[in-house]
């Protein structure tokens, strides 16, 4: 890492001797040719990367401008997407890429800490290889397929559960279904199909194992002598893990969430496929429609005149600082959990 | 990967002994030496008990038959999801209430808790192996034809059956495009990793922050960069090629981050030992570092490819579709297999949604592949060798050893001249 230097003997004059005659030596490195010819290549690899991805960066600036100079303030504030009439503006599809956003992190948040919790305290030591293999594989499962299963399979069994809620819990603004009267014995399903809650759930399982394995590596490395301490003093499993696990491993519970929140807000196939798009502030998660700011641009982008382009190219713009600044955020905590910096152990 | 399994692993060899004493503190006395002493029994050091086991059947037991009495005759509940979840919930209560009999607060409040991980760990599970078995289930009606792997759709409209078109023109064009997008990506990630291992300093600290800051870059995103430059401002047409751009840089990141982990694990002592012998920087780096971390770099380019492979997004906007094979890369619109997946799912005809499932479980089962593989490669960390590489090495080892003694008993006196 830090060694790059080729090794330098310094040999101390002895104090009987001339000293003016002795001369400090170089201990700078010393690269010949082919070593300079190499670090100027990686170097430039360096570049190059960054290079790249400022220019992401820029170019959706660029291309934004347009919009963003037409729209001016409107643009964060409406919620219709006509770009063609000059009306249009992220308030409804940001709202619904939050909300899907929000119900996949109460999903994902108690299934991933659970498995963390149980692939790192209870499970056989023996298992414990094999099933961080099995939570790595889900994330890698294409989001296509999970969108298939959200529309065919999950949509079908997860209705009742949304019309019950909606009948018994109605009264929570966010459970409520315009246009769904409770009793009415013949309303059929379709006025929960294709809902936030829905494609929250399956982005939920698409975030659970980035979650997971953040949080299962910072459980992991809880320190050894505070949890014998804990044991010695007589707690239970769950004693010792509610006083040393979970305080040493808070940087990497929420760094873990805010990794799979990053992902979760910009995921766009699998939403795509499970929502009806529509175009408004939409707090209803239970109802038949939904929005995010993805599955916009997937859905608009083919049709889309110079000017709606640059539109999409404006939401497109906004979503990627939303989760740009929550991945820092996130990176960051992880990070600074990770120093051990909470432990003196 | 290779840094969580190394640490699990030592951390896990610490944990366990506890496992007894948590769930039942035993003490030992030593048994009197007496021959008229009763046979001792051994004692069950396992920390489960036959009660244990009774709770838990018991409560279930009482939880599915009150729920089932609950949906039938009390309450106006219906449907399997509702089933199973007021059953857990009455589970988890009675199970508590049973243990509770028997145990004090703290205790029962463990084997609550260590109820719920479980049920959360099997759920988790349980849903995986759904999604996984769904898709494959579902796709098997298409894929039994052959003829699914060796045509295209060019004859096949979504109404046609089963026997007519498949997905060869998918393979093929995720076949070229995440070779273009690996050629791309493997050697400016892996330079890039290694340049921020050797060279550290302000710059590649930034380097490494944009770099981690971009894993989460929606892909779409991605896709609309190669759109608004590539296609747009340098005016070349939808293809495979500006489709492999897309996949490049929204891989790019995945591979920098997880190559830079495993670089930072090659143990330092070997790069010292290297330039201790006179090598220069970047021999040390070809023929130390790069082979000794080469294992995980490998799964690091396999998972990779894995995330590029299943990306719909990226592909949807700056690849276009066709339904005929075109194994150019540079003219004419290129289908991928998820990009296939998904417009055939849009149409509502069943032979055009069996055939998505189809191409869905040929996806999903290339995925796994690839995953399995990238864990038999990967699977250790750096320096640690498979059996037949430890054989291997011996062998060597031992093949110069015999070489070196025959050399010095030749020529006892004469030291050899270093070539």
């Amino acid at each position: 890492m830090s060694v790059t230097s080729p090794p330098v003997t310094v040999v101390r004059g002895s104090d009987e001797g001339p000293r003016d005659e002795q001369k400090r030596r170089d201990i700078r490195p010393r690269y010949d040719l082919p070593d300079k010819l190499f670090r100027g290549v990686i170097r430039l690899s360096g570049v190059a990367v960054l290079a790249i991805m400022l220019a992401v960066g820029i170019f959706l600036a660029y291309r934004a401008s347009q919009a963003l100079k037409a729209q001016g303030f409107h643009f964060i504030t409406d919620s219709a997407w006509e770009p063609d009439s000059r009306n249009f503006g992220i308030a409804g599809i940001l709202t619904g890429t939050f909300l899907i956003a929000m119900v996949a992190i109460i999903v994902a948040v108690p299934l991933a800490m659970g498995t963390a919790l149980y692939i790192s305290e209870y499970a056989p030591r023996k298992t414990k290889r094999s099933l961080t293999s099995l939570v790595d594989l889900m994330a890698a499962v294409p989001s296509v397929v999970y969108g298939l299963w959200g529309f065919f399979f999950l949509q079908n069994h997860i209705t009742g559960m949304s019309r019950w809620l909606t009948t018994y819990l109605g009264w929570i603004p966010f459970f409520k279904v315009s246009g769904f009267d409770k009793n009415d014995p013949l309303a059929g399903p379709t006025a929960f199909t294709s809902s936030t809650l829905i494609a929250g759930f399956v982005v939920g399982l698409m975030v659970t194992p980035i979650a997971c394995s953040v949080m299962r590596e910072v459980f992991s490395q809880a320190p050894a002598g505070e949890r014998e301490g804990a044991y010695a003093l007589g707690a239970t499993r769950w004693g010792m893990i509610r006083s040393v696990v979970l305080p040493f491993g808070k940087g990497g519970i929420i760094g873990g969430t805010m990794l799979g929140l990053g992902r979760a807000l910009g995921e766009t196939i699998a939403v795509y496929l499970i929502i009806s798009p529509v175009f408004a502030v939409q707090p209803h998660i239970l109802e038949n429609g939904a929005s995010s700011i993805s599955s916009t641009i997937a859905l608009k982008f083919g049709a889309a005149t110079q000017f709606g382009l640059s539109a999409l190219f404006a939401a497109g713009l906004a979503l990627f600082l939303v989760t740009l600044v929550v991945n820092f955020v996130a990176a960051t905590i992880v990070q600074r959990s990770r120093s051990g910096a909470e432990s003196d152990a | 990967m290779s840094s969580s399994t190394t640490i699990s692993a030592s951390t896990s060899s610490v944990d366990d002994p506890y496992a007894v004493a948590a769930n039942a503190p035993t003490t030992f006395v030593v048994a009197p030496m007496s021959s008229d002493a009763p046979a001792q029994r051994r004692r069950s050091l396992s920390g489960v008990r036959r009660t244990d086991g009774l709770a838990i059947v018991g409560a279930l037991a009482a939880a599915v038959s009150l729920t089932t009495i609950l949906f039938t005759q009390l309450a106006p509940f219906s449907g399997p999801l509702g089933f199973v979840l007021v059953t857990y919930l009455l589970f988890v209560g009675l199970y508590a209430l049973l243990v509770s009999f028997d145990e004090s607060g703290p205790a029962v409040r463990d084997r609550v808790v260590a109820t719920v991980v479980h049920s959360l760990a099997i759920l988790l599970l349980t849903a995986l192996v759904c999604v996984v078995v769904f898709t494959l289930l579902r796709g098997l009606k298409a894929l039994v034809h052959s003829n699914f792997y060796t045509q295209d759709l060019t004859k096949a409209g979504p109404l046609d059956p089963l026997t007519v078109g498949g997905i060869s023109h998918a393979y093929v064009g995720t076949l070229i495009q995440i070779t273009i997008a690996l050629l791309i990506t493997v050697p400016l990630g892996i330079t890039c990793a290694v340049y921020l291992n050797e060279i550290p300093g302000r710059f590649a600290r930034l380097v490494r922050t944009v770099a981690e800051a971009m894993t989460a870059l929606p892909s779409i995103v991605a896709g609309l960069f190669i759109y608004a430059t590539f296609i747009l401002i340098l005016g070349f047409p939808k293809s495979g090629l500006a489709a492999s751009l897309a996949i490049s840089v929204m891989m790019l990141p995945i591979i920098i981050r997880a190559a830079d982990v495993v670089l930072r694990l090659v143990p330092g002592s070997l790069k010292e030992a290297s330039l201790a012998l006179g090598t220069g920087q970047w021999r040390t780096v070809w023929h130390v570092t790069l082979p000794t971390a080469r294992s995980g770099l490998a799964t690091a380019v396999i998972l990779g490819a894995a995330r590029g492979i299943g990306e719909t997004s990226p592909v949807l906007i700056t690849a276009g579709y066709t339904a005929s094979m075109n194994t150019n890369p540079l003219s004419g619109p290129m289908v991928s297999l998820p990009l296939a997946v998904f417009e055939q799912i849009k149409n509502p005809q069943p032979a055009s949604i069996a055939r998505g499932f189809g191409t869905a479980a040929f996806l999903l089962a290339l995925v796994l592949v690839l995953f399995v593989v990238a864990r038999i490669i990967g699977g250790r960390g750096p320096g640690n060798l498979t059996a037949r590489q430890r054989r291997r090495r011996a062998a060597a080892s031992a093949r110069d050893a015999q070489r070196m003694a025959s050399a010095s008993t030749r020529t006892p006196a004469v030291p050899v001249p270093n070539p």
